[in-house]
C-alpha cells in the first residue's frame, strides 16, 4: 500500500503562504462569479443593456474569462516569489 | 440530413488513429513500472501537461455540445463555457498543489493520505468509477454521432472504433500515451478552431449565407386573409385552422403533389404563413424528413439573419469584420432562431421546426434556454444549481485530478493549471464565434445540433471539414483515454491493491491496470451503443453535479478543516453520491425518459448540486464531530 507522491518532493516552506493566498484569491473570484449568476437570475434584462458597444452579458463573459487568467498569472507570480524566498 | 463522405476526411482520420497507436506502442517500452503506467513517471513538462489538461477537458461536450447549444440557444450555451472555465479557478487556487503533494496515482490516494482508511478507499473508488462512467457514455455516443458523416458507418461501428483504439492506447502505455495523445489533440483543436473563427470573421455576416458555394435555401412567405384564403395561387389547404395543425398554430398545404407545413402568424388584415421544416415519425419507427426519406435530401440546413444592421443602417452583408464588430452587428440585427412543436396525427408524430425571428441583443444575453425571465423560484433554483455544479465540478473530476501526478513538482502542477486556464479560456472564447457563426451561416442540422461546428467548417470547404471532423473524433479519443486511465486506477490501484490488500509486484500492478482498462473499454462500448441518440451534453452536466457533490466537499474539508476524520470523509462521499444520483433519478428530465410527464416528477428541478453539495458538507461535519476520537493530529494541508 503506498500513498504519497509518485516522485520525491522536496520540503516546501511556502506551502502555508500559498494556501492562504489561494483561499483569498478564490474568495475574490467566487464573489465576482456569484454576482454574475445572481444578476442573471434576478435581473436578466439588465444583461441586455449595452456596455462598450456589446451586451452586458457578453462583457461579463469576456470579463470573467479574462479575470481568471489575470488572477492566475498574479497567483503564480506571488507563489514563485514566495518559493524563491522561503525555499532558498 | 445526408452527409457525403470525403476521402480526405477518411484519410486524415486513419492517419490520426495510426499516429496515436504508433505513439502508444513506442511509449509502451517506457511504462513497465506502476509509476510509468499511472502517472507517466511523474516527469511530464508543465507546459505539455497544461495543453494535455486542455485536451482532456475539451471533450465532445465542450466542442460539439457547447457549439451546438450556442448555435441554437445563443448566450445560454456560452454560460456552460463560462461556468466550466470558472471551475478551473477552484482547481488552481485550492486543489492543484495539495493534490500533487498528497496523492500518488489516483485522487483516492490524496483523500486517504493521512488516514489509510478502508471506507475512504472503497467510497472514493466507487465515486471515481461512477463519475467516469457518467462521463464516458456521452463521449462514446459522440463518437457514434461523428462517425456517420465522417466515415459513412453506422453508430455502433463508431463506438467500437473508439472503444478499441482507446483501449489499445491505455493498455499499451497508460498515462504516458494518454498524455501525449491529449497534448496533440488539445494543441490541434486550439489551432484549427482559431482557423475556423478567423474564416468566419473574414466572411463576415450576410442575410444570404453561402454554404461551400451552395446558395442558401430561399424561405418563402405566403399571405392569407382572415378566413385563411391564400393570396398566392397554386396551393391547396390540406389541414387548416380546425385541425390539430391549426390548434398548434400551423397549417398543412400542398402544391404540385408536395405537402408542406407553414407557421401561422396573425396580422391586422389576416395571416402571414412562414415555411417550416418537419420530421414525421411513422408508427413503425420510420422517419420522413419534410415528407420524404432522408436520402432525398429535402431536409436542408438552416440558420440566417433576417435584418442585418451595422451602425444603425440595414445592409445585406458586412464583409470582413473584427471580433467585436462581429458581435456588435449581431446584437443590432434580427436573427432567425428555430422553435419546435410536436403534433400527434393518428399513429404518427410530427416534430415541426418553425422560424422565430429574435433580436440579436436578446440572443446575446441569457434566457432563451434557461428560464430566468419571469421565472418561478424553482426555475431560478435550477439555473443557480447548474452554475454551481459547473463551478465546483471541474476540481472534482477524477480524470482531471490524476493529471496532477504526471508532473514533477507542486510548482509544475500550478503552472500546468495556468496553461490549462489560458488554453481552455481561449477555446471557450472561440466557442462563442463558432456557435454564432453556425447560427447565422445556414449550417445547423435541426435534428442534431451537435454537428454545428463541423458543419460550419464544411461551409468553408471540405478540407476544413475533414480536419475539424477528424479532430472532433480525436477529441473523443483523448477524453475517453483519460477516463479509462482514471477508472482503471480506481479498480486496480484503489480497490485491488489498497482496499482488498492484494499482494502484487510492480509489474503485477501494471498488468492489473491494463486488464482493468480492457474491461472498462468493453463496458464503455456497450454503454455507447445502448445510449445511442442521447444528447452528448446531457450526462456531462450530471457528471459534474455528481463529482462536485461526492468529491469536492471531501477534498476541501480534508485540506482546510483539521477536525476532518476518515469516517467523515467516507460519509461525505456517500451522501454526495446518493443525494445527487437520487435527485437526478427523480428529476423531470429522467421522468421524460421513463415515458412519463415531467410535471409529475417528484422534484421539479434537474440540477441537484445546490442541495447535494451542502448535504455532503453537512454529512462530513456531523460525522467528523461525532468521531473526533479518531482524529489524526495535523490536517493534510499542513504537511509540506
Amino acid at each position: 500500500m503506498g500513498h504519497g507522491p509518485a516522485v520525491k518532493l522536496g520540503k516546501d516552506n511556502a506551502a502555508a503562504y500559498k494556501t492562504r493566498l489561494g483561499v483569498k484569491m478564490f474568495a475574490v473570484y467566487t464573489i465576482v462569479y456569484a454576482t454574475f449568476v445572481i444578476l442573471n437570475t434576478t435581473n436578466p434584462k439588465m444583461m441586455e443593456s449595452i456596455v462598450l458597444g456589446q451586451t452586458a452579458a457578453v462583457i461579463w463573459g469576456f470579463g470573467l474569462i479574462a479575470l481568471a487568467l489575470i488572477m492566475a498569472f498574479i497567483y503564480n507570480r506571488l507563489c514563485t516569489k514566495a518559493e524563491q524566498q522561503m525555499n532558498s | 440530413m445526408i452527409y457525403t463522405q470525403s476521402p480526405l476526411a477518411i484519410g486524415l482520420f486513419c492517419f490520426f488513429v495510426l499516429f496515436v497507436l504508433g505513439l502508444s506502442f513506442y511509449l509502451a517500452k517506457r511504462t513497465s513500472s506502476a509509476e510509468g503506467y499511472y502517472a507517466a513517471g511523474g516527469q511530464i513538462h508543465w507546459a505539455t501537461n497544461g495543453i494535455a489538461f486542455a485536451g482532456d477537458y475539451l471533450s465532445a461536450a465542450s466542442f460539439l455540445g457547447i457549439c451546438g447549444m450556442i448555435a441554437t440557444a445563443g448566450y445560454d450555451g456560452w454560460m456552460y463555457s463560462i461556468g466550466y472555465l470558472a471551475g478551473w479557478i477552484v482547481a488552481l487556487f485550492l486543489v492543484a498543489e495539495p493534490m500533487k503533494r498528497l496523492g500518488k496515482y489516483t485522487f483516492t490516494d490524496a483523500l486517504d493520505s493521512k488516514f489509510n482508511s478502508k471506507s475512504i478507499q472503497l467510497m472514493a473508488a466507487i465515486s471515481t468509477l461512477l463519475v467516469s462512467v457518467f462521463y464516458l457514455i456521452p463521449q462514446m455516443v459522440g463518437a457514434g454521432v461523428l462517425v456517420q458523416p465522417l466515415l459513412g458507418l453506422p453508430h455502433w461501428v463508431g463506438v467500437c472504433i473508439v472503444g478499441v483504439v482507446v483501449t489499445l492506447i491505455v493498455a499499451t502505455a497508460g498515462m504516458a500515451s494518454t498524455t501525449y495523445v491529449q497534448f496533440f489533440k488539445g494543441a490541434l483543436l486550439l489551432i484549427m478552431s482559431t482557423v475556423v473563427v478567423i474564416s468566419v470573421l473574414f466572411r463576415g455576416l450576410s442575410t444570404t449565407p453561402e454554404n461551400n458555394g451552395q446558395p442558401y435555401h430561399d424561405f418563402k412567405t405566403l399571405h392569407a386573409d382572415s378566413s385563411l384564403t391564400l393570396v398566392e395561387e397554386g396551393y391547396t389547404m390540406v389541414a387548416g385552422l380546425d385541425s390539430e395543425f391549426g390548434e398548434a398554430g400551423f397549417v398543412k398545404l400542398a402544391k404540385d403533389g408536395q405537402e408542406s407545413i407553414w407557421h401561422l402568424i396573425k396580422t391586422e388584415t389576416g395571416y402571414t404563413l412562414e415555411e417550416a421544416l418537419y420530421v414525421t415519425k411513422l408508427a413503425d419507427g420510420t422517419k420522413l424528413f419534410n415528407g420524404a426519406p432522408a436520402e432525398d435530401g429535402k431536409f436542408f440546413p438552416v440558420g440566417h439573419i433576417r435584418e442585418l444592421r451595422v451602425n444603425g443602417e440595414e445592409v445585406t452583408a458586412t464583409g470582413a469584420v473584427g471580433p467585436f464588430a462581429y458581435l456588435s452587428a449581431l446584437k443590432d440585427s434580427t436573427i432567425v432562431l428555430w422553435g419546435k412543436k410536436y403534433i400527434k396525427q393518428g399513429d404518427n408524430t410530427l416534430t415541426i421546426y418553425y422560424q422565430k425571428p429574435t433580436p440579436g441583443s436578446r440572443v446575446l444575453r441569457p434566457g432563451l434556454k434557461f428560464k430566468v425571465d419571469n421565472a418561478t423560484g424553482l426555475q431560478k433554483f435550477n439555473f443557480m444549481s447548474l452554475m454551481l455544479a459547473l463551478f465546483c465540478g471541474t476540481a472534482a473530476l477524477p480524470h482531471i485530478l490524476i493529471r496532477y501526478y504526471t508532473v514533477p513538482s507542486q510548482a509544475a502542477a500550478r503552472k500546468s493549471t495556468i496553461v490549462a486556464i489560458a488554453a481552455i479560456g481561449f477555446f471557450y472564447i472561440l466557442t462563442l464565434f463558432l456557435g454564432m457563426g453556425a447560427m447565422t451561416n445556414g449550417v445547423i442540422n435541426l435534428t442534431d445540433n451537435n454537428m454545428s461546428a463541423p458543419l460550419l467548417a464544411l461551409s468553408f470547404g471540405v478540407i476544413l471539414f475533414a480536419v475539424i471532423s477528424s479532430l472532433a473524433f480525436a477529441t473523443v479519443l483523448g477524453t475517453v483515454s483519460g477516463l479509462i486511465v482514471a477508472a482503471s486506477g480506481a479498480i486496480a490501484h484503489d480497490l485491488m491493491d489498497n482496499f482488498m490488500g492484494m499482494q502484487m509486484t510492480d509489474r503485477g500492478k501494471v498488468r492489473a491496470g491494463k486488464i482493468s482498462a480492457v474491461v472498462i473499454g468493453c463496458i464503455a462500448i456497450y454503454l455507447g451503443i445502448v445510449f445511442e441518440g442521447m444528447n452528448v451534453s446531457f450526462l456531462v452536466g450530471w457528471a459534474f453535479a455528481v463529482a462536485a457533490s461526492a468529491n469536492l466537499p471531501a477534498i476541501l474539508m480534508l485540506l482546510f478543516w483539521s477536525k476532518t476524520t476518515a469516517r467523515g470523509v467516507a460519509a461525505s462521499i456517500f451522501v454526495g453520491l446518493v443525494s445527487s444520483l437520487g435527485l437526478i433519478l427523480v428529476s423531470p428530465d429522467m421522468w421524460v425518459r421513463y415515458g412519463k410527464l415531467p410535471a409529475d416528477a417528484p422534484v421539479q428541478f434537474n440540477s441537484p448540486a445546490l442541495i447535494s453539495i451542502p448535504l455532503s458538507f453537512l454529512a462530513l461535519v456531523i460525522i467528523s464531530m461525532m468521531t473526533q476520537k479518531d482524529v489524526i493530529k495535523g490536517h493534510a494541508n499542513s504537511e509540506a
